[in-house]
């Protein structure tokens, strides 16, 4: 079964971290990561920007583009998609077809991305 | 993994918030510092022990006041003081859920309270500089010194200074009102730039202890931008600094000395900076509303885009130049243009361009640095010589000089 994990933390400490203590926890994650492509489990993995240089798109009739990540608490984190754009527009431009209200697309720069080695699940059910 | 050093980086990363909260309940940076401090301690006796807690700053915060609390009412049983009036919003102190709450919506207006008390405009540069360091990054006063490469004793009146004056300035603790917001933002911009500026010029010896200034300057602008998240000139500002550092690695050879952008090996670049940095260009772009940080960001994209010196595109540099000569114009900004112009159409073009500026830059080490080069180029060797000589004379720095000396020695190699 595939899973998506979500990595939540107070970023302000993240940000803080030593290079020693960063580069400690990456290769930390890398290692796990190795043992898992060995095992044919891994799927894509993203370390974001800091959320200062997020946008965000808000869903409505006329779709609202805001400075910043995404903050509310009211809604959920429901999914995750990668995409290769040439410039910012064009992502936000994807992010207004593919919003539906209430809810809202967070756009992240990736800092970190590594190739997925799992095949693509099925979009509909054989019937 | 040591567990420890999370502790510290948590530490570090809440002081802004922390003591900016505890400054608005009790109105005195000393006060302030010193709750700090002790709910410091504190955690570092506690959370090894008990684990972290789900939100480090509230904790402190809480810890903080209540120590304070306790010894005011301590001291005032000995000495009479009106508590009451030092205090503030002491209503919830039984109710540690609300005070967080509170807490979380002042968050934004105490970071904010603290840059602007650090950035007062009474302050001179330095002072301004000397106080966000102690206060808001938590350098100590022998760290600050070090980096200015002053004694310890020198930076802590430099720093008493400026509280003393903050103080009779009688500094507003109300919420900073709107107007008054936008031209303070200007301070604290100018007065982190001029920081990261501080430890980007170093060279030699110093470098060890100065380019952590650097660091310091990207972690205020970062703060400053989460703050402003919507604001394009902190944008600005923020990737102008991301990108200058993400060069640091390939600026200094073995012996510390300057190594120009051009000769740089640009595999040592942090990329994970430059995303940043460009990440933020591509966001401030989006307001059409440019700046001078822009401006000069926009600059340092350019060439954090070109993979080799010989993939800058000079032509895009010339555009932003000629952009920045309608918006803030100037004999350097001209000079700078000529550079571009020399990569385009060549340095007989660039010498026509620099020729009306030699008046106002007469006495402009860069001005005759370029004009040096230039004629060399075209093989009036005499004249080059002659530019390069007035060069050395104006050189501010052993490094300024020694750069020319080494465009002199190749001149002559040539003529003989």
């Amino acid at each position: 079964m595939l899973y998506s994990i979500l990595c939540y933390n107070v970023e302000s400490i993240v940000g803080a971290w030593s290079r020693e203590h960063d580069d400690a926890v990456m290769k930390a994650h890398f290692d796990i990561q190795e043992k898992l492509v060995q095992a044919g489990k891994l799927g894509p993995v993203v370390r974001l920007l800091p959320t200062t240089t997020a946008t965000t798109v808000r869903a409505a009739d006329k779709p609202v583009v805001i400075d910043g990540p995404f903050a509310e608490t009211k809604e959920q984190l429901l999914g995750f998609y990668v995409v290769d754009c040439d410039t910012l527009d064009e992502v936000i431009d994807l992010a207004k077809q593919l919003s539906i209200p209430p809810g809202a697309m967070e756009i992240r720069p990736i800092r970190y991305f590594s190739q997925a080695n799992l095949p693509a699940t099925r979009l509909r059910e054989d019937r | 993994m040591n567990d420890m050093s999370w502790i510290d980086a948590a530490l570090s990363a809440a002081r802004p918030h922390v003591l900016g909260a505890l400054l608005r309940y009790f109105r005195d940076l000393d006060t302030a510092e010193e709750a700090f401090q002790e709910a410091c301690l504190r955690a570092l006796s506690r959370w090894p022990v008990n684990g972290p807690p789900r939100d480090p700053a509230a904790w402190l915060i809480f810890v903080g006041r209540n120590f304070t609390l306790d010894e005011l009412r301590r001291r005032s049983k000995q000495e009479a003081l009106p508590v009451d009036e030092l205090l503030a919003e002491t209503e919830d102190e039984d109710q540690p859920d609300l005070a967080e709450r509170l807490d979380s919506s002042h968050y934004r207006d105490d970071v904010l309270r603290l840059l602007f008390i650090c950035c007062h405009p009474d302050l001179p540069a330095t002072q301004q500089i000397a106080l966000a360091l102690r206060i808001v990054s938590g350098l100590t006063v022998a760290e600050i010194a070090r980096a200015f490469l002053v004694t310890e004793s020198a930076m802590e009146q430099r720093i008493t200074r400026a509280k003393r004056r903050v103080t009779d300035a009688d500094v507003p603790f109300e919420t900073p009102g709107a107007p008054e917001r936008a031209e303070r933002l200007n301070t604290v911009a100018a007065m982190i730039y001029l920081l990261f500026n501080e430890g980007y010029s170093a060279n030699g010896g110093a470098v060890h202890v100065r380019v952590p200034l650097c660091e310091e300057a990207i972690r205020l602008a970062r703060l400053l931008l989460s703050l402003f998240p919507g604001n394009p000139e902190i944008m600005g500002l923020t990737a102008l600094l991301l990108l200058q550092h993400a060069r640091t690695p390939a600026r200094l050879d073995a012996d510390n000395a300057i190594v120009l952008l051009e000769d740089q090996d640009r595999s040592r670049w942090n990329r994970g900076l430059i995303a940043e940095g460009l990440a933020l260009m591509d966001k401030a772009i989006r307001h059409r509303d440019i700046g001078p940080y822009q401006m000069q960001a926009a600059l340092a994209s350019v060439h954090a885009r070109a993979a080799r010196a010989e993939d800058t595109d000079w032509a895009e540099i010339d555009r932003l130049y000629a952009i920045l000569e309608a918006l803030q114009p100037s004999p350097v900004v001209t000079l700078n243009r000529a550079v571009a112009v020399a990569k385009l159409k060549g340095p007989e073009a660039a010498l026509a361009m620099i020729e009306p500026l030699a008046d106002k830059l007469h006495g402009y080490f860069h001005f005759f640095g370029v004009k040096g080069a230039w004629l060399a180029q075209l093989g009036r060797l005499e004249e080059a010589r002659h530019a390069f000589d007035r060069a050395i004379a104006l050189a501010n720095t052993a490094a300024e000089a020694s750069h020319i000396r080494m465009h002199l020695d190749r001149l002559l190699a040539k003529v003989r």
